[in-house]
């Protein structure tokens, strides 16, 4: 069964192999000219101001954290509606449906318990503020 | 668990008030109850706004400690406002339970005891295999046992009430002693050997704190943490022991165990290993070499308690254990060399250490840590009966001895209350000629000294005769005899062990003899002042030496000897413990009972008799109690002088004679090199050190860095892992 | 009742209790949000979670009477699971009763410092249930992500943030290695079922396996991690002296409970037949777990960084009983881990008892004469300490914890003698704190000017003098709780030869 794992072992030497060639092949390439212009740090065309390293406020944070929260939530969805259709059915789908008489709602009250946790979650956070910008 | 047993209810003690005798150590654990109770709500009363009441109020035991009475005037410190229920309670439960314990003695004697009674509270732990009931095991042996600590136990308590009147820790302290008397109990009715040990701990756990009763001084407290330390390491080889036991025997009844222990070979390993753990146990607990030095620290502890704890019960519980065990013992004669040869060589070696100590707790101590020497020497060479015997008999005497110091102690005490003196009360050189103001103490305490010396008719003296007889007997003809030790024939090591006991009888007399004359005769060397204040302690606590005193003197006639027999009946300890340790001890003199001709005995009783007059003797001959000084001028008045020389040279000059290589050697190789160097620099801190070395270095780790420590898990990650692939 | 655990509805009931706590623990969350924070709310939500849990136990309890079953499926339904749960259960109701007055004294306002700790329980609840290392994993997170936040509740304590993040970081450390251990044997085996992975490593002989090996390696490093075994404990002592005081004794005993019990059950059922393999190992941790704890407690004059190390070494004692492999190890770790969490928790209710505001007074020194000012606390104190180090008849039962737990080493199948040994001379060592402690409370005179310590609220004096009578109680009548821990071992599910099929 370890023959199984050469593709991935084959996938790896590829993957090393590409990221040295891109860097070593540029090396060779390029030609190196330096100017002070060159070397400042790119902040999308604009000159750059101040450090780089500079304290937040903490609400960016929040909004960011709640988003990636709730985003990362909904894309459970995802393979949910994948599965939807075996999932409301109580047998095994037969040709990709169900079997007259045995739809259930089981897939749709799991949904639904899903997004009521999520909808309390959600309403905790409101309730306390943190979606208030001041 | 053993087919040989009887059931529950068809004994025939169950039809007598011995049903009753799960009551005994239920007595005393309610005097601890309503006294600790007391306790507690004296002491949140007191409060923290008096600090000199946090147990500040002792009898100046240790040098020093009385200072802390020069702020109050004449009188006495209010006695403590539960001291009078205490009073009741605290001996009270004693009082019931000795009379119980009559009771069911009485019983005992009217029934065919063939069978242990045992009698199953409750369930108490069904582990695996094993199913351990919380059962008591009433048997001759262990009613011996309960009738010398209820019965001396009483008489302790009822002197404490005399001795600790004034202290303000009163109920903590009867509380502590109650709750002694139940574990005590509990060690010696326990019909398995884990309920033996929760006694043989929660003894350990009174003993410890007791001997730091009065805690504010350091060196009780350290003595308590002492004593502690070296009962651990005792503890644990009784702990090895029992696990042994149950992976041999697959059970941890007493009975059990001896059952089984009889199926094993005479002289296997398995034996020998089970019996040499269980004595490194004893070893502790009855401090024998190499752990007994916790015992003299102990004497920190109020001086009821040395006589109740560290004289007559407690530390006879190793004798005790190994006559309980006498069935594993008696397999292992390699075992029973070893305990022989360190009980003789403990009698020996403290007895030298006895010769030179000041201190009168002191000298008692180590005269203690000899005769329970001599008590594993019976016990080793399996003559149980013998060594409870003495067990008995040196319960009276000694417990009589240390309540007699203890009074000599007190009455010291508080004449140096009274003038506001501090000086040490229980050195000797600051008492002297106290037999005019204490006669009854001081004749008491003679019986006691002649009893523990060996002079005929005194109890001592057939215990001791009977431990010298029987080792002398086996010489030739045991088990023992056939065993070797470390490539020494067991007749020889018999031999060597019978020499040392010969010359511990001899310094135990000089030593005794040294300790009265010093004490009771010559001129009195308290001060001026102190002098009429001396007078005989009050009722209470002379009440119980006198009831002593007629056990020293009359106490051998539990077991008179055969060659004795015109002076009462022969034997009868030795019938009454028979069924219990018959069997064992027969198995080492290979099936008969020893016997020596008639004409060798009689030369054996008169070497003992001339050994312990000739003792005496020479300790009145040598000593001249009227060339000491007083403990404060020795030091003082010259320095290291003519003084403190000629105090030395009368001890140097008996030393000299026989005992002098020995004594130099106990002091320095034993005493300092051994205990302060091996067991105290060794084991007790070095094992600290270490532990607290690896302590310090895993602390050191800790540096608070979370990349540390994210480093330290790697490490873990990868050693782990190699471990996983790379077996 | 033998559930079915494929039918959904099945599945519900037997995860009666679980969806209980959660469903409650999610109605007290919104109600927290719902008014300002302020002590009363704080108490009021508090005394609500109090009643959430009480009636939890109440169910769980009436679950595990009925002797209920269930096939093979991702959750297990056993005695083993309602009894960790119980063990859970109660440390979280203990973790909230001091908390009501804890909180009060630190001013700690948010009331969702309880509701944390429900949720944290809720995640107990479903690892001591899970039977599939998703779940597992699943009930870890859960249960640590909400202790991350309750360690981190003083927001006024610089130590508490830093014992937070401490914990945070390292934790997402070992759970990146649990996970990758979890991969590691589903890829080896092709299950995550704890049953089924049992039947393949046995049927597939994986015991000489590199993957699953490595797999097993990991599982144990997230575990040790969880239970604080050293090597992987260095985070204990930062964290539980950091936490507030009624979560550090949480820790140390339900989570530590939680986090072992789902330990033992894949040992147990997933793995015995990688025994070969992870005997060593488990040896050595318990070995290094008990030498280290003991020893470096030693030296700590905190009482709650002792009480760190002190875990540290009881997680060593605890492995023990799983190094053992067999249902009378799991046995003695049951009865252990009772005895084991009502010390600990009487322990840090008395920590919290002499504490002061800032949670200052942790110091040994602050002990010292409290006989003499708060006798109830001191001799309470006394027997948590004699019990955590085993003494009898005092250390109530401590004692037959420490019993039970040798005599299962030494007739396990492959006897455990000199890991017995290792344990009852760490034992002695731990004597030399333990017993300090003692000393110090007994032997030592009230230092001049030390003032009294505060009034015991009337919720911790419950915890302190209720596990203290427990302990001692227990230890005069053990059998009950022995008979109920041997009634509690991990039972495996009967299952159909023909669901065992080769390794994918």
């Amino acid at each position: 069964m370890d023959r199984n794992y050469i593709p991935v072992l084959f996938l790896l030497g590829i993957a090393v192999l590409t990221a040295v060639a891109i860097i070593g092949l540029s090396h060779l390439v390029m030609r190196s000219r330096p100017t002070p212009v060159k070397q400042q740090p790119y902040e999308s065309g604009m000159p750059p101001l101040g450090d780089a390293r500079e304290r937040f406020s903490i609400k960016f944070y929040m909004v960011a954290m709640l988003f990636i929260v709730f985003d990362i939530e909904t894309v459970f969805m995802i393979p949910w509606a994948a599965y939807y259709r075996q999932l409301s059915c109580a047998v095994p789908l037969v040709g990709g449906a169900c079997p007259a008489g045995q739809i259930s709602f089981f897939g749709l009250g799991e949904m639904l318990v899903f997004m009521a946790i999520l909808l309390a979650g959600f309403v905790y956070v409101w309730k306390k503020g943190a979606l208030q910008w001041d | 668990m053993n087919p040989a047993m009887i059931p529950e209810g068809a004994h025939p003690l169950a039809a007598t008030v011995a049903r009753l005798v799960w009551l005994l150590p239920l007595l005393p654990l309610l005097g601890f109850l309503i006294n600790g109770t007391l306790a507690m709500l004296g002491v949140a009363k007191i409060g923290p706004a008096d600090p000199s009441a946090n147990g500040g109020h002792g009898h100046g035991e240790v040098p020093g400690h009385a200072d802390e009475h020069a702020h109050d005037d004449h009188g006495h410190p209010p006695r403590h406002k539960f001291a009078k229920i205490v009073s009741l309670v605290g001996p009270g439960v004693l009082v019931a339970a000795f009379a119980l314990a009559v009771a069911i003695f009485a019983a005992m004697r009217g029934v065919e005891m063939e069978h242990p009674y045992l009698l199953t509270l409750f369930s108490w732990m069904p582990v695996g295999d094993l199913k351990l009931d919380a059962t008591i095991l009433l048997d001759p042996l262990s009613m011996t046992m309960v009738m010398v600590v209820t019965g001396v136990g009483m008489l302790i308590h009822v002197f404490s009430v005399g001795y600790m009147q004034d202290d303000p820790g009163y109920p903590r302290y009867f509380a502590y002693l109650n709750l002694f008397v139940f574990f005590m109990l509990l060690l010696v009715l326990g019909g398995s050997y884990p309920l033996l040990f929760v006694g043989w701990e929660g003894v350990g756990l009174c003993s410890y704190l007791l001997i730091g009763f009065w805690f504010s001084e350091k060196a009780n407290a350290d003595a308590g943490k002492k004593a502690f330390i070296m009962n651990r390491i005792g503890d644990f080889g009784f702990l090895v022991a029992m696990l042994l036991m149950f992976a041999n025997f697959g059970t941890l009844d007493i009975l059990g165990v001896a059952e089984q222990a009889a199926e094993l070979p005479m002289g296997g390993v398995i034996a020998t290993t089970i019996a040499l753990f269980l004595f490194l146990g004893c070893t502790g607990k009855s401090a024998q070499i190499p752990l007994y030095t916790w015992l003299p620290d102990a004497m920190a502890g109020p001086t009821p308690v040395s006589a109740l704890i560290h004289a007559a019960t407690m530390v006879t519980a190793g004798v005790y254990l190994v006559a309980r065990a006498s069935g594993i013992f008696s397999m292992a004669p390699v075992a029973q060399l070893t305990v022989a040869l360190v009980g003789a060589a403990t009698a020996f070696f403290a007895a030298t250490i006895g010769l030179k100590q000041w201190d009168i707790k002191k000298v008692l101590a180590y005269s203690t840590v000899s005769q329970l020497g001599y008590m594993f020497v019976a016990v080793g060479v399996g003559a149980y009966v013998a060594g409870i015997f003495h067990l008995v008999t040196h319960a009276f005497f000694k417990a009589l001895l240390f309540l007699g110091s203890g009074s000599v102690i007190y009455v010291l005490h508080a004449a140096y209350h009274k003038t506001h003196n501090h000086d040490d009360a229980q050195d000797m050189r600051n008492m002297g000629g106290l037999r005019q103001y204490m006669p009854i103490t001081f004749s008491l305490m003679w019986i006691a000294t002649l009893a523990i010396a060996g002079i005929p008719l005194f109890s001592g003296f057939f215990s001791k005769d009977e431990i010298l007889t029987s080792v002398f007997a086996r010489i030739s003809h045991s088990t023992l005899a056939d065993a070797s030790l470390l490539g020494m024939p067991g007749g020889t090591v018999l031999m060597i062990v019978y020499g040392l006991a010969v010359a511990s009888a001899l310094m135990t007399a000089i030593y005794m003899a040294r300790m009265m004359l010093y004490t009771f005769h010559g001129p009195n060397r308290t001060g001026e002042g102190e002098r009429p204040h001396l007078k005989e302690a009050p009722w209470v606590m002379t009440g119980p030496l006198v009831v002593l005193g007629a056990l020293t003197a009359f106490g051998g006639w539990l077991n008179v000897p055969a060659l004795l027999g015109a002076i009462g009946p022969v034997g009868g300890l030795e019938h009454f413990l028979e069924p219990v340790v018959g069997e064992a001890a027969l198995r080492t003199t290979l099936g008969v009972a020893p016997h020596l001709p008639h004409s060798t005995e009689l030369m054996l009783v008169g070497a003992a008799i001339f050994i312990a007059v000739a003792g005496i003797a020479f300790a009145v001959w040598r000593l001249k109690p009227a060339a000491l000084v007083p403990r404060k001028d020795a030091p003082e008045s010259t320095g290291i002088d003519r003084v403190l020389e000629n105090k030395y040279f009368v001890d140097e000059g008996y030393a000299a004679a026989f005992v002098n290589p020995t004594v130099n050697a106990s002091r320095t190789v034993l005493w300092k090199g051994f205990d302060a160097g091996i067991i105290d620099g060794l084991f007790v801190n070095g094992s600290a050190l270490l532990a607290r070395a690896f302590g310090w270095m895993g602390s050191q780790l800790q540096t608070g860095q979370v990349g540390t420590y994210a480093w330290v898990l790697l490490i873990g990650v990868i050693t782990l892992l190699g471990a996983f692939t790379f077996r | 009742m033998i559930f079915d655990l494929a039918n959904p509805s099945q599945l519900m009931q037997a995860l009666g209790p679980d969806l209980l706590l959660i469903v409650g623990a999610i109605v007290l969350m919104l109600w927290a949000a719902w008014r300002p924070e302020s002590d009363e709310h704080q108490r009021a939500v508090g005394r609500a979670s109090l009643a959430l849990v009480a009636a939890t136990i109440a169910m769980t309890l009436w679950y595990s009477t009925r002797g209920m079953s269930s096939n093979v499926g991702v959750i297990a339904v056993d005695n083993f699971r309602w009894a960790t749960d119980l063990i859970c259960l109660l440390g979280a109701f203990g973790a909230i009763a001091l908390g009501m007055e804890y909180n009060v004294r630190e001013r700690i306002l948010p009331a969702e410092s309880h509701v944390l700790v429900l949720f944290a329980t809720a995640g107990m609840m479903i690892l001591a249930a899970a039977r599939d290392l998703m779940i597992v994993f699943l009930g870890i997170e859960l249960m640590s992500v909400a202790i991350y936040v309750l360690v981190g509740l003083n927001r006024r304590s610089p130590k508490a943030a830093e014992g937070s993040l401490k914990y945070f970081l390292l934790g997402a450390f070992a759970t990146a290695f649990l996970l990758y251990g979890i991969a590691l044997i589903y890829g080896s085996t092709g299950s995550t079922n704890l049953t089924e992975i049992g039947q393949r490593v046995v049927a597939g002989n994986f015991v000489a396996h590199p993957m699953m090996l490595a797999g097993t390696g990991l599982l144990l490093v997230g575990f040790g991690f969880k239970v604080a075994a050293a090597p992987f404990h260095m985070w204990a002592p930062d964290v539980y002296e950091g936490a507030p005081t009624p979560i550090t004794a949480f820790m140390a005993t339900a989570v530590k409970a939680a986090a072992f019990a789902t330990f033992l059950r894949v040992w147990l059922e997933a793995l015995p037949g990688m025994g070969d393999a992870w005997f060593t190992p488990i040896w050595w941790l318990a070995a290094v777990a008990m030498f280290v704890g003991n020893t470096v407690a030693l030296s700590q004059r905190n009482l709650k960084r002792l009480l760190a190390y002190s875990s540290i070494a009881h997680s060593g004692y605890l492995l023990v009983a799983v190094a053992t492999g067999t249902l009378g190890g799991s046995a003695a770790f049951l009865f252990y881990l009772v005895a084991y969490t009502l010390a600990s928790y009487g322990a840090f209710a008395v920590v919290i008892a002499v504490g002061r505001e800032g949670d200052a007074n942790n110091d040994l020194s602050d002990y010292e004469g409290l006989w003499h000012v708060r006798p109830g606390l001191a001799i309470a104190m006394a027997v948590f300490m004699l019990s955590l180090m085993g003494f009898p008849i005092f250390g109530g039962i401590g004692f037959f914890g420490k019993w039970y737990l040798l005599m299962a080493a030494i007739e396990a199948p492959r006897p455990l003698t000199t890991l017995a040994v290792v344990l009852v001379l760490t034992s002695v060592v731990s004597a030399g704190y333990y017993l300090n402690v003692v000393r110090v409370m007994f032997m030592k005179a009230r230092p001049d000017g030390a003032a009294d310590p505060e009034r015991t609220g009337s919720l911790t004096r419950g915890v302190v003098y209720a596990t203290a009578v427990a302990i001692l109680v227990l230890g005069l009548v053990p059998s009950r709780v022995i008979g109920w821990s041997r009634a509690g071992v991990p039972r495996a599910p009967q299952i159909q030869a023909a669901s065992v099929d080769a390794p994918r």
